[in-house]
């Protein structure tokens, strides 16, 4: 893990999932899989935060809040979804309520799809912004190629 | 294994807060308050319970009549199912105590369970 | 007295809670008069599924209500579909499936106390809790595949056989989890930190109002209300040990606390039971189905909730969407009452004692 050499924050949010991502991704902090030990912390606060971790189909009601949130964050930043339901609505891409898939709303950088996603793939998505982050010489580069910031 | 005995007791609207209040009286408790869409009608479902066996009061109502809310008799158990009667099935409850008109499930189209169910069978294991 | 001004706690992005659920406390000055709880942020709609499902694809959406409890909603589910078409489940799977029940209830207490104590800013028992509840996931994933959805339910029977030398392991492992779960307990019961954040009855309910604002569950416990759905016996329950009731008052604590409390030991024992019980080979045996209209309310108890499922009808065309109950929703009203009264610092706390799970509770 040597192409660590930021410590960014997270933020998470439950955009409409059944639990089961989010308590994996709660899990990801504790201290089996330990993500805090490259100095990942969870944060409540969008403008503390560099990587938005979101689970979830997204229904209508929490559209506005992931935008808002999403815009709350400094540059640069970087999108994870987390589990199917947040890539692509998954089992319930057919409920009337929801809209399927995080990329709907907001951009989404990396994608964990699964319907149970094990700590450990959400865990390498997590790092994952540091491998963005070293390939492009410090630069964060994003799905279609537009850079963010230097 | 304890069986848990159900009785189902069909009566008219008017009767719901006379009965709904005997029961309070004889200590029940509220379990829930389930409405179900039967394509033509609705049948709304008020559970109690004592010990193990429900007993339960079913309302049969058409789309457009009013149901009188019991959140008088049971303060704190029916407000929340009451809203979603409303929010879900279209129907409306008059009197809730807490009444969220409407916002406590915002849905994408109102009243989703309203219109009678389109079944549209998927093949086992294939897609929609 | 001081000016009434509404408070939004978590819109519905909050540090404290992993779910989001929106509360307008009306405040004067720090005191809460009033809360109103909003939801509907998590809700999918996935009851309507039923209609566009298969039933039997339907246990693994059903499974899907909540990511935490996973398990014993497809276990309520199949028992709906198995009351109404009269299937019965043989022994060994009944036994099998209460083995993960209890799996599954004892993974969503440590996960609920460590959140707990999290609200309460004790960090080191927060992630001590999950340490071991890592434990008991490993059991799972090693029996069903999965952590924490397990899809390992079915119609009738199980999907999986847990052989008999794992079920010995796991009686084993177990035997070593226990003492520190008590330990763990102890610290909830008995340490500073915890008992000064819980002091002056914080959140209390009494059995009265517990019982009429109809709460259920360890919410009802914690207030003296004598019911554990579990003592009815259902799926293997009325072959194994277990201890029921509500948990005896810890320490003085005459707050909200003692609802978490002392269940997470409690919990790990009638498994010893169920490991060690002989049964056969589960196999699916054909029921009798049975036409007409059929309503049945099952009362099932997952990890901390309890489930009320309300089918109808066997046949796919009579498939209607079950309105499923569980336990946030019923303790919302609960909840509500106990928050008034309290400090605007201790709402946090109080949330967290009812065990809030909104991807329940909303659907």
């Amino acid at each position: 893990m040597s192409y660590i050499t930021k410590s960014p924050w997270i933020i998470h949010y439950d955009g409409s999932s059944c639990n089961g991502c989010d308590i994996e991704v709660l899990a990801c902090l504790t201290p089996l899989y330990d993500l805090e030990r490259f100095g990942i912390v969870n944060t409540g606060n969008p403008k503390h935060a560099d990587v938005f971790i979101i689970t979830g189909g997204i229904n209508e009601l929490n559209r506005p809040i992931v935008k808002n949130t999403y815009e709350q964050m400094p540059d640069p930043k970087v999108v994870v979804a987390v589990g199917i339901c947040a890539t692509s609505g998954g089992v319930f891409r057919d409920c009337y309520n929801i809209l399927g898939g995080v990329d709907k709303v907001i951009p989404v950088d990396v994608y964990v799809p699964d319907a149970r996603p094990d700590p450990s793939p959400s865990l390498t998505a997590s790092s994952r912004p540091w491998v963005f982050s070293k390939r492009n010489g410090q630069r964060w580069q994003r799905k279609g190629g537009e850079i963010i910031n230097d | 294994m304890i069986e848990q005995k159900h009785t189902i007791i069909e009566i008219p609207v008017s009767d719901l807060l006379k009965k709904t209040e005997e029961y309070h009286t004889k200590g029940h408790r509220l379990v829930q308050i389930g409405c179900t869409n039967l394509g033509d009608r609705y049948e709304v479902n008020y559970t109690f319970t004592k010990s193990w066996d429900f007993e339960s009061l079913r309302l049969t109502v058409n789309d457009g009549d009013v149901i009188p809310s019991i959140s008088g008799t049971y303060w704190g158990g029916a407000f929340i199912y009451e809203n979603e009667i409303h929010d879900l099935f279209g129907l409306s409850v008059t009197d809730i105590n807490v009444d969220f008109q409407g916002h406590l499930f915002e849905t994408k189209i109102p009243a989703p369970f309203k219109n009678p169910p389109k079944v549209t069978k998927v093949p086992k294991g294939g897609d929609a | 007295m001081g000016n009434r001004i509404v408070v939004p706690f978590g819109p519905p992005q909050h540090p404290v809670l992993p779910e989001p659920i929106h509360l307008d406390l009306v405040l004067e000055d720090e005191r809460v008069v009033e809360a109103v709880p909003t939801i509907g942020y998590v809700h999918r709609g996935l009851e309507k599924l039923v209609e566009k499902r298969d039933f039997q694809d339907y246990v693994f959406i059903a499974e899907r209500i909540c990511g935490i409890c996973s398990f014993t909603h497809s276990v309520t589910y199949c028992n709906a579909i198995e009351h109404i078409m009269g299937i019965e489940v043989p022994p060994r799977a009944q036994f099998i499936r209460t083995i993960w029940m209890e799996y599954s209830r004892m993974h969503s207490h440590l996960l609920w106390l460590g959140l707990a104590a999290d609200a309460m800013g004790f960090e080191n028992l927060f992630m001590n809790a999950w340490r071991l509840r890592e434990e008991i996931l490993d059991d799972m994933e090693a029996t069903t595949g999965g952590r924490v959805i397990q899809g390992s339910c079915k119609v009738g029977g199980i999907r999986r056989d847990i052989g008999d030398e794992k079920l010995g392991e796991m009686v084993d492992h177990l035997k070593k989890i226990r003492p520190l779960l008590e330990e763990s307990n102890r610290i909830f019961t008995h340490d500073q930190t915890v008992r000064h954040r819980m002091r002056g009855g914080l959140g209390t309910l009494t059995k009265e109002e517990a019982w009429d604002l109809g709460a259920v569950g360890p919410t009802a416990r914690g207030s003296g209300c004598d019911m554990d759905v579990r003592s009815s016996g259902y799926s293997a329950y009325g072959g194994t040990r277990v201890q029921t009731g509500h948990p005896p008052p810890h320490g003085g604590l005459s707050g909200s606390l003692p609802r978490p409390l002392g269940r997470g030991a409690r919990s790990s024992r009638p498994r010893r039971t169920c490991g060690g019980k002989d049964a056969r080979r589960p196999c699916r045996r054909k029921g009798e189905g049975q036409s007409g209209w059929r309503v049945l309310c099952l009362l099932r108890t997952a990890p901390p909730w309890r489930v009320h499922a309300l089918h109808k009808g066997q046949r796919q065309e009579e498939h209607r969407p079950p309105p499923v109950r569980t336990p946030t929703l019923t303790n919302i009203p609960p909840l509500v009452k106990m928050l008034a009264g309290i400090d605007l610092a201790d709402v946090p706390v109080v949330v967290l004692t009812i065990d809030p799970c909104i991807g329940c509770a909303e659907r």
